[in-house]
Protein backbone atom coordinates (compact mmCIF):
# COMPACT_ATOMS: atom_id res chain seq x y z
CA UNK A 1 0.00 0.00 0.00
CA UNK A 2 1.16 3.48 -0.65
CA UNK A 3 -0.70 5.81 1.65
CA UNK A 4 1.60 8.80 0.97
CA UNK A 5 0.87 8.59 -2.75
CA UNK A 6 -2.83 8.15 -2.16
CA UNK A 7 -2.90 11.26 0.01
CA UNK A 8 -0.96 13.13 -2.67
CA UNK A 9 -3.62 12.08 -5.16
CA UNK A 10 -6.40 13.39 -2.95
CA UNK A 11 -4.47 16.63 -2.48
CA UNK A 12 -3.98 17.09 -6.19
CA UNK A 13 -7.72 17.05 -6.46
CA UNK A 14 -7.90 19.97 -4.03
CA UNK A 15 -5.99 21.43 -1.07
CA UNK A 16 -7.29 19.94 2.10
CA UNK A 17 -7.09 19.62 5.88
CA UNK A 18 -6.00 16.41 7.53
CA UNK A 19 -9.48 15.49 8.69
CA UNK A 20 -10.94 15.97 5.20
CA UNK A 21 -8.21 13.80 3.77
CA UNK A 22 -8.97 11.08 6.27
CA UNK A 23 -12.67 11.22 5.42
CA UNK A 24 -11.98 10.98 1.68
CA UNK A 25 -9.50 8.19 2.18
CA UNK A 26 -11.91 6.19 4.32
CA UNK A 27 -14.70 6.70 1.77
CA UNK A 28 -12.76 5.43 -1.22
CA UNK A 29 -9.97 3.25 0.09
CA UNK A 30 -10.68 2.45 3.75
CA UNK A 31 -12.96 -0.55 3.20
CA UNK A 32 -13.65 -1.00 6.89
CA UNK A 33 -10.08 -0.12 7.85
CA UNK A 34 -10.16 3.61 8.51
CA UNK A 35 -6.91 5.52 8.42
CA UNK A 36 -5.89 6.56 11.97
CA UNK A 37 -5.59 10.32 12.46
CA UNK A 38 -2.08 9.87 13.77
CA UNK A 39 -1.00 8.27 10.54
CA UNK A 40 -2.56 11.06 8.48
CA UNK A 41 -0.59 13.70 10.33
CA UNK A 42 2.68 11.81 10.41
CA UNK A 43 2.37 11.13 6.68
CA UNK A 44 1.59 14.79 5.96
CA UNK A 45 4.57 15.84 8.05
CA UNK A 46 6.86 13.56 6.06
CA UNK A 47 5.41 14.74 2.75
CA UNK A 48 5.96 18.35 3.88
CA UNK A 49 9.54 17.57 4.94
CA UNK A 50 10.18 16.13 1.46
CA UNK A 51 8.56 19.21 -0.08
CA UNK A 52 5.88 17.21 -1.83
CA UNK A 53 3.18 19.21 -0.05
CA UNK A 54 3.19 22.61 1.64
CA UNK A 55 1.15 23.49 4.69
CA UNK A 56 -0.79 26.71 4.30
CA UNK A 57 -1.13 29.43 6.90
CA UNK A 58 -2.18 28.28 10.35
CA UNK A 59 -5.87 29.02 10.56
CA UNK A 60 -7.46 30.28 13.75
CA UNK A 61 -9.15 27.69 15.98
CA UNK A 62 -8.45 24.73 18.21
CA UNK A 63 -6.53 21.50 17.71
CA UNK A 64 -3.71 20.41 15.46
CA UNK A 65 -5.77 20.47 12.30
CA UNK A 66 -5.54 24.09 11.36
CA UNK A 67 -3.42 23.82 8.24
CA UNK A 68 -4.66 23.30 4.74
CA UNK A 69 -2.12 21.30 2.75
CA UNK A 70 -1.54 21.73 -0.95
CA UNK A 71 0.46 19.58 -3.36
CA UNK A 72 3.69 21.03 -4.81
CA UNK A 73 5.06 20.61 -8.32
CA UNK A 74 7.45 17.98 -6.98
CA UNK A 75 4.46 16.28 -5.34
CA UNK A 76 2.62 16.17 -8.66
CA UNK A 77 5.63 14.61 -10.33
CA UNK A 78 5.89 12.02 -7.60
CA UNK A 79 2.21 11.17 -8.00
CA UNK A 80 2.50 10.98 -11.78
CA UNK A 81 5.41 8.56 -11.49
CA UNK A 82 3.53 6.35 -9.07
CA UNK A 83 0.36 6.21 -11.17
CA UNK A 84 2.20 5.53 -14.41
CA UNK A 85 4.44 2.76 -13.09
CA UNK A 86 2.80 -0.66 -13.19
CA UNK A 87 2.62 -2.40 -9.87
CA UNK A 88 5.03 -5.31 -9.48
CA UNK A 89 2.97 -8.22 -10.80
CA UNK A 90 2.40 -10.38 -7.78
CA UNK A 91 -0.66 -11.78 -6.07
CA UNK A 92 -2.72 -9.64 -3.70
CA UNK A 93 -2.24 -6.26 -5.25
CA UNK A 94 -5.94 -5.51 -5.70
CA UNK A 95 -6.02 -2.68 -3.17
CA UNK A 96 -3.28 -0.63 -4.71
CA UNK A 97 -4.49 -1.31 -8.25
CA UNK A 98 -7.94 -0.22 -7.26
CA UNK A 99 -6.60 2.93 -5.59
CA UNK A 100 -4.69 3.85 -8.73
CA UNK A 101 -7.74 3.41 -10.91
CA UNK A 102 -9.97 5.48 -8.63
CA UNK A 103 -7.41 8.27 -8.28
CA UNK A 104 -6.76 8.35 -12.03
CA UNK A 105 -10.47 8.77 -12.66
CA UNK A 106 -10.85 11.41 -9.95
CA UNK A 107 -8.02 13.41 -11.47
CA UNK A 108 -9.19 13.00 -15.06
CA UNK A 109 -6.16 10.92 -15.97
CA UNK A 110 -6.40 8.06 -18.52
CA UNK A 111 -7.08 5.09 -16.26
CA UNK A 112 -7.44 2.78 -19.27
CA UNK A 113 -3.85 3.43 -20.26
CA UNK A 114 -2.69 2.69 -16.78
CA UNK A 115 -4.64 -0.57 -16.83
CA UNK A 116 -3.19 -1.38 -20.23
CA UNK A 117 0.35 -0.92 -18.94
CA UNK A 118 -0.50 -3.09 -15.95
CA UNK A 119 -1.89 -5.78 -18.24
CA UNK A 120 1.35 -5.72 -20.23
CA UNK A 121 3.39 -6.06 -17.02
CA UNK A 122 1.23 -9.00 -15.91
CA UNK A 123 1.51 -10.73 -19.27
CA UNK A 124 5.25 -10.25 -19.22
CA UNK A 125 5.38 -12.01 -15.86
CA UNK A 126 3.13 -14.80 -17.20
CA UNK A 127 5.50 -15.21 -20.15
CA UNK A 128 8.44 -15.60 -17.79
CA UNK A 129 6.55 -18.16 -15.75
CA UNK A 130 5.45 -20.04 -18.87
CA UNK A 131 9.06 -20.21 -20.02
CA UNK A 132 10.16 -21.36 -16.59
CA UNK A 133 7.47 -24.01 -16.48
CA UNK A 134 8.37 -25.44 -19.86
CA UNK A 135 10.72 -28.28 -19.06
CA UNK A 136 10.68 -27.53 -15.33
CA UNK A 137 10.56 -30.22 -12.68
CA UNK A 138 7.07 -30.92 -11.43
CA UNK A 139 7.50 -28.98 -8.17
CA UNK A 140 8.75 -25.84 -9.89
CA UNK A 141 6.09 -26.26 -12.52
CA UNK A 142 3.34 -26.39 -9.93
CA UNK A 143 4.65 -23.34 -8.12
CA UNK A 144 4.79 -21.43 -11.38
CA UNK A 145 1.23 -22.56 -12.09
CA UNK A 146 0.05 -21.23 -8.76
CA UNK A 147 1.48 -17.81 -9.54
CA UNK A 148 0.00 -17.96 -13.05
CA UNK A 149 -3.52 -18.55 -11.75
CA UNK A 150 -3.26 -15.52 -9.48
CA UNK A 151 -1.96 -13.32 -12.27
CA UNK A 152 -4.76 -14.58 -14.46
CA UNK A 153 -7.31 -13.58 -11.83
CA UNK A 154 -5.79 -10.09 -11.70
CA UNK A 155 -6.00 -9.89 -15.48
CA UNK A 156 -9.66 -10.77 -15.41
CA UNK A 157 -10.23 -8.06 -12.87
CA UNK A 158 -8.33 -5.60 -15.07
CA UNK A 159 -10.50 -6.55 -18.07
CA UNK A 160 -13.69 -6.22 -16.07
CA UNK A 161 -12.65 -2.90 -14.54
CA UNK A 162 -11.86 -1.57 -17.99
CA UNK A 163 -15.43 -2.21 -19.07
CA UNK A 164 -16.71 -0.44 -15.93
CA UNK A 165 -14.54 2.68 -16.05
CA UNK A 166 -17.33 4.98 -17.19
CA UNK A 167 -19.56 3.83 -14.33
CA UNK A 168 -16.77 4.16 -11.79
CA UNK A 169 -15.89 7.63 -13.08
CA UNK A 170 -19.45 8.73 -12.34
CA UNK A 171 -19.25 7.46 -8.79
CA UNK A 172 -15.98 9.21 -7.99
CA UNK A 173 -16.90 12.46 -9.75
CA UNK A 174 -17.91 15.41 -7.66
CA UNK B 1 -10.39 0.09 -53.15
CA UNK B 2 -6.80 1.01 -52.29
CA UNK B 3 -5.57 4.03 -50.40
CA UNK B 4 -4.94 7.13 -52.49
CA UNK B 5 -1.35 7.75 -51.46
CA UNK B 6 0.89 4.69 -51.71
CA UNK B 7 3.12 4.14 -48.71
CA UNK B 8 6.81 3.53 -49.19
CA UNK B 9 7.79 -0.11 -49.40
CA UNK B 10 8.87 -1.52 -46.06
CA UNK B 11 12.61 -1.33 -45.54
CA UNK B 12 14.53 -4.55 -44.86
CA UNK B 13 14.16 -5.56 -41.25
CA UNK B 14 10.56 -4.42 -41.25
CA UNK B 15 7.73 -6.78 -40.55
CA UNK B 16 7.26 -10.03 -42.44
CA UNK B 17 3.56 -9.49 -42.05
CA UNK B 18 2.12 -6.07 -41.66
CA UNK B 19 -1.23 -4.32 -41.57
CA UNK B 20 -1.35 -0.58 -42.05
CA UNK B 21 -4.48 1.32 -41.18
CA UNK B 22 -6.64 -1.59 -42.26
CA UNK B 23 -10.36 -0.90 -42.41
CA UNK B 24 -12.84 -3.72 -42.98
CA UNK B 25 -16.61 -3.76 -42.52
CA UNK B 26 -19.28 -6.40 -42.88
CA UNK B 27 -22.27 -4.53 -44.28
CA UNK B 28 -22.69 -1.70 -41.82
CA UNK B 29 -20.71 -3.42 -39.04
CA UNK B 30 -17.18 -2.03 -38.81
CA UNK B 31 -14.89 -4.90 -37.78
CA UNK B 32 -11.56 -3.09 -38.26
CA UNK B 33 -11.27 0.68 -38.04
CA UNK B 34 -7.65 1.43 -38.89
CA UNK B 35 -5.71 -1.53 -37.53
CA UNK B 36 -1.91 -1.48 -37.49
CA UNK B 37 0.25 -4.50 -36.76
CA UNK B 38 3.78 -5.41 -37.68
CA UNK B 39 5.18 -8.86 -37.02
CA UNK B 40 8.90 -9.49 -37.45
CA UNK B 41 10.54 -12.59 -38.92
CA UNK B 42 10.36 -15.55 -36.58
CA UNK B 43 8.32 -13.58 -34.08
CA UNK B 44 5.38 -15.10 -32.24
CA UNK B 45 2.78 -12.44 -31.57
CA UNK B 46 -0.43 -12.93 -29.64
CA UNK B 47 -3.41 -10.87 -30.78
CA UNK B 48 -5.69 -10.48 -27.77
CA UNK B 49 -8.93 -8.67 -27.08
CA UNK B 50 -12.57 -9.23 -26.19
CA UNK B 51 -14.94 -11.21 -28.32
CA UNK B 52 -16.10 -9.26 -31.37
CA UNK B 53 -13.20 -6.80 -31.22
CA UNK B 54 -11.94 -7.74 -34.70
CA UNK B 55 -9.15 -10.25 -33.99
CA UNK B 56 -10.27 -12.86 -36.50
CA UNK B 57 -10.97 -10.25 -39.15
CA UNK B 58 -7.45 -8.90 -38.70
CA UNK B 59 -5.98 -12.39 -39.04
CA UNK B 60 -8.00 -13.04 -42.18
CA UNK B 61 -6.83 -9.75 -43.68
CA UNK B 62 -3.18 -10.47 -42.84
CA UNK B 63 -3.50 -13.91 -44.44
CA UNK B 64 -5.06 -12.54 -47.61
CA UNK B 65 -8.35 -14.33 -47.02
CA UNK B 66 -10.24 -11.04 -46.70
CA UNK B 67 -9.43 -7.97 -48.72
CA UNK B 68 -9.43 -4.81 -46.64
CA UNK B 69 -11.82 -2.04 -47.66
CA UNK B 70 -9.01 0.43 -47.04
CA UNK B 71 -5.44 0.31 -45.82
CA UNK B 72 -2.56 -1.96 -46.76
CA UNK B 73 -1.45 -5.49 -46.04
CA UNK B 74 2.19 -6.38 -46.64
CA UNK B 75 3.87 -9.76 -46.80
CA UNK B 76 7.66 -9.95 -47.20
CA UNK B 77 7.79 -6.52 -48.79
CA UNK B 78 4.86 -7.03 -51.18
CA UNK B 79 1.35 -5.62 -51.13
CA UNK B 80 -0.81 -8.66 -50.42
CA UNK B 81 -4.00 -6.65 -50.76
CA UNK B 82 -3.10 -5.68 -54.34
CA UNK B 83 -2.34 -9.20 -55.54
CA UNK B 84 -4.73 -11.13 -57.73
CA UNK B 85 -6.96 -13.74 -56.13
CA UNK B 86 -4.82 -16.41 -57.81
CA UNK B 87 -1.59 -15.06 -56.43
CA UNK B 88 -3.02 -14.77 -52.96
CA UNK B 89 -4.40 -18.25 -53.00
CA UNK B 90 -1.05 -19.62 -54.19
CA UNK B 91 0.62 -17.82 -51.29
CA UNK B 92 -1.87 -19.28 -48.84
CA UNK B 93 -1.11 -22.75 -50.16
CA UNK B 94 2.68 -22.47 -50.21
CA UNK B 95 3.74 -19.92 -47.61
CA UNK B 96 1.04 -19.89 -44.94
CA UNK B 97 -0.12 -22.50 -42.46
CA UNK B 98 -3.49 -22.23 -40.74
CA UNK B 99 -4.78 -23.59 -37.46
CA UNK B 100 -8.32 -22.73 -36.45
CA UNK B 101 -10.47 -23.58 -33.49
CA UNK B 102 -12.54 -26.30 -35.15
CA UNK B 103 -13.14 -28.44 -38.10
CA UNK B 104 -10.43 -27.95 -40.59
CA UNK B 105 -9.73 -31.65 -40.91
CA UNK B 106 -11.69 -33.81 -43.31
CA UNK B 107 -13.26 -36.26 -40.86
CA UNK B 108 -13.57 -39.17 -43.31
CA UNK B 109 -9.89 -39.06 -44.20
CA UNK B 110 -7.11 -40.48 -42.06
CA UNK B 111 -4.70 -38.28 -40.16
CA UNK B 112 -2.00 -39.05 -42.71
CA UNK B 113 -4.35 -38.12 -45.60
CA UNK B 114 -5.19 -34.83 -43.91
CA UNK B 115 -1.55 -33.94 -43.35
CA UNK B 116 -0.46 -35.04 -46.84
CA UNK B 117 -3.27 -33.08 -48.50
CA UNK B 118 -1.61 -29.64 -48.63
CA UNK B 119 1.47 -31.21 -50.22
CA UNK B 120 -0.62 -33.06 -52.79
CA UNK B 121 -2.37 -29.77 -53.62
CA UNK B 122 1.08 -28.28 -54.14
CA UNK B 123 1.83 -31.06 -56.65
CA UNK B 124 4.24 -32.94 -54.44
CA UNK B 125 4.40 -36.62 -55.40
CA UNK B 126 2.24 -39.02 -53.44
CA UNK B 127 5.02 -41.05 -51.93
CA UNK B 128 6.99 -38.04 -50.80
CA UNK B 129 3.85 -36.36 -49.44
CA UNK B 130 2.95 -39.34 -47.26
CA UNK B 131 6.50 -39.70 -46.08
CA UNK B 132 6.58 -36.06 -44.99
CA UNK B 133 3.18 -36.44 -43.35
CA UNK B 134 4.53 -39.38 -41.35
CA UNK B 135 7.52 -37.37 -40.21
CA UNK B 136 5.35 -34.52 -38.98
CA UNK B 137 2.83 -36.78 -37.27
CA UNK B 138 5.70 -38.43 -35.40
CA UNK B 139 7.15 -35.06 -34.46
CA UNK B 140 3.84 -34.12 -32.92
CA UNK B 141 3.60 -37.36 -30.97
CA UNK B 142 1.06 -38.99 -33.30
CA UNK B 143 3.33 -41.52 -34.96
CA UNK B 144 0.81 -44.29 -34.25
CA UNK B 145 -2.28 -42.33 -35.34
CA UNK B 146 -1.55 -41.91 -39.05
CA UNK B 147 -4.11 -44.51 -40.09
CA UNK B 148 -6.90 -43.25 -37.87
CA UNK B 149 -9.79 -41.35 -39.37
CA UNK B 150 -9.49 -37.83 -38.07
CA UNK B 151 -13.16 -37.89 -37.04
CA UNK B 152 -12.27 -40.50 -34.42
CA UNK B 153 -9.52 -38.48 -32.76
CA UNK B 154 -9.78 -36.67 -29.45
CA UNK B 155 -9.87 -32.87 -29.51
CA UNK B 156 -6.22 -32.56 -28.56
CA UNK B 157 -5.14 -35.15 -31.11
CA UNK B 158 -7.17 -33.46 -33.83
CA UNK B 159 -5.51 -30.11 -33.08
CA UNK B 160 -2.11 -31.74 -33.26
CA UNK B 161 -3.00 -33.21 -36.67
CA UNK B 162 -4.14 -29.74 -37.70
CA UNK B 163 -0.80 -28.41 -36.53
CA UNK B 164 1.05 -31.07 -38.52
CA UNK B 165 -0.99 -30.12 -41.55
CA UNK B 166 -0.08 -26.46 -41.09
CA UNK B 167 3.61 -27.23 -40.62
CA UNK B 168 4.06 -29.84 -43.36
CA UNK B 169 4.48 -27.33 -46.17
CA UNK B 170 7.24 -25.50 -44.29
CA UNK B 171 5.20 -22.31 -44.02
CA UNK B 172 6.85 -18.93 -43.52
CA UNK B 173 3.91 -17.79 -41.39
CA UNK B 174 1.44 -19.70 -39.25
CA UNK B 175 -1.90 -18.05 -38.66
CA UNK B 176 -3.60 -19.56 -35.62
CA UNK B 177 -7.07 -18.42 -34.56
CA UNK B 178 -7.97 -19.64 -31.07
CA UNK B 179 -6.09 -22.89 -31.74
CA UNK B 180 -6.79 -24.16 -28.23
CA UNK B 181 -10.30 -22.71 -27.98
CA UNK B 182 -12.01 -26.08 -27.99
CA UNK B 183 -9.57 -27.80 -25.63
CA UNK B 184 -9.26 -28.01 -21.86
CA UNK B 185 -6.38 -25.96 -20.53
CA UNK B 186 -4.00 -28.88 -19.98
CA UNK B 187 -4.48 -30.23 -23.52
CA UNK B 188 -4.39 -26.70 -24.87
CA UNK B 189 -1.04 -26.05 -23.28
CA UNK B 190 0.39 -29.24 -24.75
CA UNK B 191 -0.72 -28.04 -28.20
CA UNK B 192 0.81 -24.61 -27.54
CA UNK B 193 4.08 -26.22 -26.46
CA UNK B 194 4.23 -28.07 -29.76
CA UNK B 195 3.25 -25.04 -31.81
CA UNK B 196 5.89 -22.83 -30.17
CA UNK B 197 8.66 -25.45 -30.16
CA UNK B 198 8.19 -26.25 -33.83
CA UNK B 199 7.78 -22.63 -34.91
CA UNK B 200 11.01 -21.73 -33.11
CA UNK B 201 12.86 -24.71 -34.54
CA UNK B 202 11.79 -23.75 -38.07
CA UNK B 203 12.06 -19.98 -37.62
CA UNK B 204 8.38 -19.67 -38.53
CA UNK B 205 6.56 -16.44 -37.82
CA UNK B 206 3.32 -16.93 -35.87
CA UNK B 207 0.25 -14.74 -35.57
CA UNK B 208 -1.73 -16.21 -32.69
CA UNK B 209 -5.25 -14.95 -32.01
CA UNK B 210 -6.44 -15.73 -28.50
CA UNK B 211 -8.48 -14.18 -25.73
CA UNK B 212 -6.76 -16.42 -23.18
CA UNK B 213 -3.83 -14.95 -21.23
CA UNK B 214 -2.32 -18.37 -20.51
CA UNK B 215 -2.19 -19.06 -24.25
CA UNK B 216 -0.88 -15.58 -25.04
CA UNK B 217 1.90 -16.15 -22.51
CA UNK B 218 3.49 -18.58 -24.99
CA UNK B 219 4.08 -15.72 -27.43
CA UNK B 220 7.00 -13.29 -27.52
CA UNK B 221 4.69 -10.32 -27.10
CA UNK B 222 1.04 -9.39 -27.30
CA UNK B 223 -1.10 -6.67 -28.77
CA UNK B 224 -4.68 -5.83 -27.84
CA UNK B 225 -7.52 -5.30 -30.29
CA UNK B 226 -10.37 -3.10 -29.12
CA UNK B 227 -13.20 -1.94 -31.31
CA UNK B 228 -11.24 -2.71 -34.45
CA UNK B 229 -8.06 -0.86 -33.43
CA UNK B 230 -4.78 -2.40 -32.26
CA UNK B 231 -3.04 -1.08 -29.15
CA UNK B 232 0.40 -2.15 -28.07
CA UNK B 233 0.42 -1.43 -24.35
CA UNK B 234 3.96 -2.66 -23.92
CA UNK B 235 5.06 0.33 -25.96
CA UNK B 236 2.58 2.69 -24.32
CA UNK B 237 3.83 1.57 -20.91
CA UNK B 238 7.46 1.86 -21.90
CA UNK B 239 7.05 5.38 -23.24
CA UNK B 240 5.30 6.66 -20.10
CA UNK B 241 3.61 9.20 -22.26
CA UNK B 242 0.80 10.05 -19.92
N1 LIG C 1 -18.69 -12.80 -41.84
C1 LIG C 1 -19.20 -11.83 -41.09
N2 LIG C 1 -20.38 -11.27 -41.35
C2 LIG C 1 -20.88 -10.26 -40.61
N3 LIG C 1 -20.28 -9.72 -39.56
C3 LIG C 1 -19.08 -10.23 -39.20
C4 LIG C 1 -18.48 -11.31 -39.95
N4 LIG C 1 -17.28 -11.59 -39.36
C5 LIG C 1 -17.16 -10.75 -38.32
N5 LIG C 1 -18.23 -9.93 -38.21
C6 LIG C 1 -18.41 -8.87 -37.20
O1 LIG C 1 -17.23 -8.10 -37.12
C7 LIG C 1 -16.88 -7.82 -35.79
C8 LIG C 1 -15.51 -8.40 -35.48
O2 LIG C 1 -15.58 -9.81 -35.55
P1 LIG C 1 -14.35 -10.78 -35.37
O3 LIG C 1 -13.21 -10.29 -36.19
O4 LIG C 1 -14.82 -12.16 -35.63
O5 LIG C 1 -14.02 -10.57 -33.82
P2 LIG C 1 -13.21 -11.50 -32.79
O6 LIG C 1 -12.45 -12.52 -33.57
O7 LIG C 1 -12.35 -10.55 -32.05
O8 LIG C 1 -14.23 -12.12 -31.88
C9 LIG C 1 -18.00 -8.38 -34.94
O9 LIG C 1 -18.91 -7.36 -34.68
C10 LIG C 1 -18.59 -9.45 -35.82
O10 LIG C 1 -19.95 -9.64 -35.51
MG1 LIG D 1 -12.58 -14.63 -33.52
Amino acid sequence: MSIPNMLLGLLEREPSHGYELKREYDTYFGRGRPLPFGQVYSTLARLARDELVTPGEVEPGEGPDRKRYRITTAGKEELEGWLATPVEPEPHLQTVLFAKVVLSLMLGRPAERYLGAQRAAHLQRMRELTELRRGARVVDGLLADHAMFHLEADLRWIDLTETRLAQLAEVVAR
Amino acid sequence: MTAGVPSPAPVPGDGVVEARQVVRSFGTTPALRGADLRVGKGEIVAVMGPSGSGKSTLLHCLAGIFKPDRGEVWFEGRRLDQMSEDARSRLRRTAFGFVFQFGQLVPELTSADNVALPLLLNKVGRKKAYKEAGVWLARLGLGDKGGRRSGELSGGEAQRVALARALVIGPRVIFADEPTGSLDSFTGEAVMDLLVDNARAEGTTVVLVTHDARVAAFADREVMVRDGVVTDYQQVGASRSW
